[in-house]
């Protein structure tokens, strides 16, 4: 670990940089003093020779420790340590040779701070690029073993003994390793399905009823309430969804003649469906209360009732702002990982009775990483082939969620969704 | 106030007794379609309408005018009920219509808006295509039982709004297509689909340009011959124009009701005489 | 001519029914949702109360040279299989500790084997019926029960459900949170600060915006993945450790915490900006001494959600690998860590039923730290809250 030099140089910077400040602070003084008029405040010029000490260095020395690591450039450490501090001192030599009147350091001082400011918001850029190119590499060296079409289209899902085969023992792995992803999604979506059957129905009408119905206390008072239930964990949701709903189910199930397993997709599903109530019923209550009342005074003027207006007007003008809410719980429950990983199944079956055990992407991709890693096995890297797909998933349904609210935001000139 | 034109408000002002009638324009007929003795609001703890006394006839364009803020629009509201979506309205007095009367507790409001339409300040077309716009109100209401009988429904209040040539080639476009004087036509026309006998317009060209304007108030006049109109305006002139009664409204209170000739030749009152002339308004 | 007020009520009949049906059901979607939320809180409370509790015996300690080589040796034989062994096997270090305990007996309530523990309180046990009979006679005699529970607080996690606690995963969680504030906040505050302030309304702008919104939405996982890769693979950070989870989740938060200082930002009425580029201020004078500290409780309000989210957060730990076994209590930023919730998620794969009822007591624990969060967040935003 470089820790020692590194820090080193981070006092060397710092040091450098109080002097810069000192020096150049001192000097606009004393110009001042002169009689001199200035373009700007002592304290500006020193800040700016403080920053054009330190960001150049920090700068270099960064990119120079990027590349090292990244493209294994043979630079020393030390080395690139040293030309970062020369670059620092040369930077304090410009930021004091320009503390002169006629330097605008103010203006100066705006270009480099919108510089920093701007780089944070690149930040949020390359996450998204990260997320992209780390899942992108290493499923494009999954495909590579295992062909892209046997994955989409493939219906067993057998990672088997691949650790061996990456081991070098291909020999010893009895039956081929084989990666068809598609029990693993007709899992997922079954899950998902039950959730919405959940989630939608009791959200959306108790969103009208806070909208349209209930006395403003009452929907002051209910929708936070309501919105504890996305704010618990969702390990929490998955405790509850192994230990108490997946036994209630199988009782019921039970009852009724019905041989239920107990990590049945039910259980997860309806679970799932509680934790998104919030997500539907939130949105929806603030889309339906963006349809303007003209709206509802022009229906109810027609001698309609209350209800009709409500199922006939407010809720189709509310349907783009809706459908947008339920893509995006959609998108949640696809990706939602610790429930299914603690309620659902581990065993890929393709099967359409929700009382079956069945398994899902996402408790796929955490078997395949978690326990000993071996980055180079098809089972470790299938995880990323999954998450790929997962990504391309959710990234679609919230694109074409946020076009929709978009598009319900400019016909009511809503701002606030 | 004007104490001496007070309890003579509710009857215009040396007209001929009701039923009889009208020397100015043959045509209509003076029933009496509404009946508003006593009329009082409040918004919490203030009072927005203080007694008022109004008998409107039917089949006649009413017009209601007053500078901002005098209950106007307020008042037309009581007869439809739509106050009742307000919270912490309270209403005492009488509004009456075919003999009952509209704030008792047994009345439906939901049967009263049936039969007192209203035509709001901003055009307000569902989202929805233009034909449903007008179909949806007379099917809810089994108006009409088959696609045939819809359609001609459909076409005749598109006509009777004069809005059917423009609109026959596109009707499953959304209403909010339409400019602005023509979403309000959509309005009017989705109003009279249901065929009511009150038809309340609170300032109903307000948001519109001058020529819609004049589209509407043309409608206006070939509307009354089917329906009762109370219309609220900012503007006199349109009063003038298309109103047989008109009222002036001032700080809650009816100042003065007279047939519209009367009201801008020769007003009772000096408030709406200074009001008429622009003295403030 | 048209129909009287009763022919029309008349035909209303049915249709003010279905009105009324359909504000009744919407009433009872609304409290199935709320009924929900009971029956959960009232399970959970049901299965982890009896976590803060633990069975206590009181038994003879013979502090004997015998028991600092053979810790059973210390208690008497009768009540040896109801102590913990998992505490008997700290009796030799305790003894290396206090030398002055050598040679003496004392009386002492000592930690009771698990088995003791779920027994007093009524669930199931393996106790032999002997051994029932032996702690029934204990607890009449006043030597056996139920305390409150201070080893759940203070220890780490244990195999043994007596010993387990939740010390070591609170500690990664504040480790671990600490990580993500230091990176998440300040990034966030200046993108939302450069997206409000200083962007011009360009393309690259409404890229980040369109970015950001979807980072938002983005499910958990992924950022695991991208931790797993880019973090550890990558730049070979320690895997496992509160440093990379930490920046894992700081990734995760960053868009909630750039979302709600923008809106904290918008709230500021320009007409203070206005004013303070009056006098003369440059843009980000104007930011710093004026819009900045107005928008703060809104700034600090959206962080601290952000940062309750991100603690209840499991998925994208598990996958860099926070699951870890941890028994001590250590503060660290680059050694094997585990959180709150992971030790949740661990304990709930326990197979000793006893572990239900500690899975429960964590998830007590953390519930309690999420809503004082956003119990703190609500009052913030309450307290501050301005009208322009």
């Amino acid at each position: 670990m470089p820790n020692h030099p590194l820090l080193l140089f981070l006092v060397a910077v710092l040091v450098l940089g109080i002097l810069a400040f000192l020096v150049a602070r001192a000097k606009a003084l004393r110009v001042r003093a002169s009689g001199t008029a200035m373009y700007a405040q002592p304290d500006q010029y020193a800040w700016f020779a403080a920053l054009s000490t330190a960001g150049p260095a920090l700068l270099v020395s960064g990119v120079g420790g990027f590349l090292l690591l990244l493209l294994g450039a043979e630079i020393p450490l030390p080395w690139l340590l040293a030309g970062s501090l020369v670059v620092a001192a040369a930077g304090a030599t410009l930021g004091l040779r320009l503390v002169t009147p006629d330097f605008h350091a103010r203006q100066a001082i705006e270009r480099v701070i919108r510089f920093i400011l701007a780089g944070a918001a690149l930040i949020s850029i390359f996450t998204t690029f990260g997320i992209l190119l780390s899942i992108i590499s290493e499923a494009l060296r999954f495909f590579r073993m295992h062909g892209f079409w046997e994955f989409i289209t493939g219906t067993v899902w057998a990672p088997g003994n691949s650790f061996l085969a990456a081991a070098g023992r291909a020999d010893d792995a009895a039956s081929a390793a084989r990666f068809g992803s598609v029990p693993l999604f007709a899992g997922t979506f079954m899950i998902t399905a039950i959730a919405m059957l959940v989630a939608i129905p009791v959200g959306l009408m108790a969103a009208i009823y806070m909208s349209e119905f209930a006395p403003r206390r009452v929907r002051t008072l209910a929708k936070p309430v309501l919105e504890v239930l996305a704010g618990i964990p969702t390990v929490v949701y998955g405790f509850f969804a192994a230990i108490t709903v997946a036994p209630l189910v199988v009782s019921v199930a039970g009852s009724l003649g019905l041989n239920a397993s107990f990590n049945n997709a039910l259980a997860p599903g309806i679970v799932m469906g509680i934790m998104i109530i919030p997500f539907i019923s939130s949105l929806s209550d603030d889309v339906i209360n963006a349809v303007p009342d003209s709206m509802r005074q022009g229906s109810l003027a027609l001698g309609m009732t209350r209800g009709e207006t409500i199922r006939h007007v407010v809720v189709p003008a509310a349907m783009p702002g809706i459908i947008s809410a339920s893509l995006l719980a959609v998108s949640r429950a696809l990706g939602e990982t610790m429930i299914v990983v603690m309620a659902a199944g581990m065993r890929p079956n393709l099967t359409a009775n929700p009382l079956e055990e069945m398994t899902t992407v996402t408790v796929r991709i955490v078997a395949a990483l978690t326990g000993d890693l071996e980055f180079e096995s098809a089972e470790t890297l299938s995880a990323f082939a999954l998450g790929l797909v997962l990504f391309a998933v959710t990234l679609s349904l919230n694109l074409v969620s946020v076009i929709m609210i978009r598009r319900f935001r400019e016909k009511y000139r809503v701002n606030n969704l | 106030m004007n104490m001496q034109t007070a309890p003579r408000a509710s009857h215009p002002a040396g007209k001929p007794e009701v039923g009889q009638p009208h020397t100015r324009n043959e045509s209509a007929c003076h029933d009496l379609s509404i009946r508003v003795r006593d009329l009082n609001l409040w918004y919490g703890e203030s009072q927005a309408l203080k007694g008022l006394d109004i008998d409107i006839f039917q089949k006649n364009v009413t017009a209601l005018i007053g500078p901002s803020g005098c209950g106007k629009s307020t008042f037309l509201r009581c007869l439809n009920r739509m106050n009742d979506l307000i919270p912490g309205v309270r209403i005492r007095g009488l509004v009456e219509m075919d003999g009952r009367d509209v704030n008792a507790a047994k009345m439906d409001e939901v049967a009263l808006r049936r039969r007192v339409g209203m035509v709001f300040q901003k055009p307000n077309p569902f989202p929805k295509s233009i034909y449903e716009n007008v179909a949806y109100a007379p099917r809810m209401h089994d108006m009409v039982s088959r696609k045939p009988e819809q359609d001609d429904l459909v076409e005749k209040a598109l006509r009777d709004a004069g809005l059917w040539e423009e609109v026959k080639d596109k009707l499953q476009q959304p209403g909010t297509s339409l400019s602005g004087g023509q979403q309000q036509r959509l309005c009017i026309a989705r109003a009279i689909a249901v065929q009511p006998d009150v038809i309340l317009m609170d300032e109903p060209t307000s948001a519109l340009d001058p020529i819609s304007t004049a589209t509407i108030e043309d409608l206006m006049d070939k509307l009354k011959s089917q329906f009762t109109i109370i219309t609220v305006t900012h503007n006199m002139q349109q009063a003038a124009r298309v109103a047989d009664y008109t009222a002036f409204f001032h700080l809650g209170e009816i100042i003065e009701y007279n047939d519209t000739k009367t009201m801008f030749s020769n007003p009772a009152t000096r408030k709406a005489e200074d009001y008429i002339t622009g003295r403030y308004g | 001519m048209s129909q009287s007020f009763d022919e029309i009520s008349a035909q209303l009949r049915k249709r003010h029914r279905q009105s009324a049906r359909l504000k009744w059901m919407s009433l009872g979607a609304l409290l199935l949702a709320l009924a929900f939320l009971v029956v959960f809180f009232a399970d959970m409370l049901g299965k982890g109360l009896p976590a803060f509790q633990q069975a206590q015996v009181q038994v003879e300690v013979d502090y004997s040279e015998q028991a600092s080589q053979l810790p059973l040796a210390a208690v008497d034989e009768e009540v040896r299989d109801l102590v913990s062994r998992g505490w008997l096997r700290t009796l030799p270090m305790q003894m290396r500790d206090n030398p002055e305990l050598l040679g003496t007996t004392r009386t002492e309530w000592v930690l009771a084997d698990g088995q003791v523990d779920q027994y007093l309180k009524g669930h199931a046990s393996r106790l032999r019926d002997d051994a029932k009979a032996r702690v029934d006679r204990l607890v009449e005699e006043g030597r056996a029960e139920l305390k409150f529970n201070t080893t759940f607080f203070s220890r780490g996690d244990s195999k043994m459900p007596e010993l387990a606690g939740i010390m070591s995963a609170a500690m990664g969680t504040v480790m671990t949170m600490l990580v993500t504030l230091a990176v998440a906040f300040p990034i966030g505050v200046m993108t939302a600060v450069y997206l409000e302030e200083f962007a011009p309304d360009n393309r690259f702008t409404q890229m980040i915006e369109i970015n950001i919104n979807n980072l938002a939405a983005i499910p958990s996982i992924l950022f695991g993945l991208l931790g797993l890769a880019i973090f550890i693979q990558f730049f070979g950070m320690p895997r496992s450790s509160p440093l990379v989870g930490g920046m894992t989740l700081a990734l995760m938060t960053l868009p909630i915490i750039i979302i709600s200082t923008r809106t904290a930002l918008r709230s500021v009425p320009d007409s203070i900006r206005h004013a303070a580029f009056g006098v003369g201020c440059s843009r980000w004078q104007v930011v710093r001494d004026h819009v900045l500290p107005l928008a703060m409780p809104g700034i600090m309000t959206g962080s601290i959600i952000g940062l309750a989210q991100a603690m209840g957060e499991t998925a994208p730990l598990i996958i860099v690998g926070m699951v870890a076994f941890i028994p001590d209590v250590s503060a660290t930023f680059t050694n094997a860590a585990t959180v709150l919730p992971a030790q949740i998620f661990t304990w709930s794969g326990e197979p000793d039923r006893a572990f239900v009822e500690k899975t429960a007591g964590g998830i007590l624990v953390l519930l309690s730290v999420l809503i004082f969060l956003n119990a703190t967040a609500v009052v913030l935003r309450k307290k501050f809250e301005r009208r322009w």
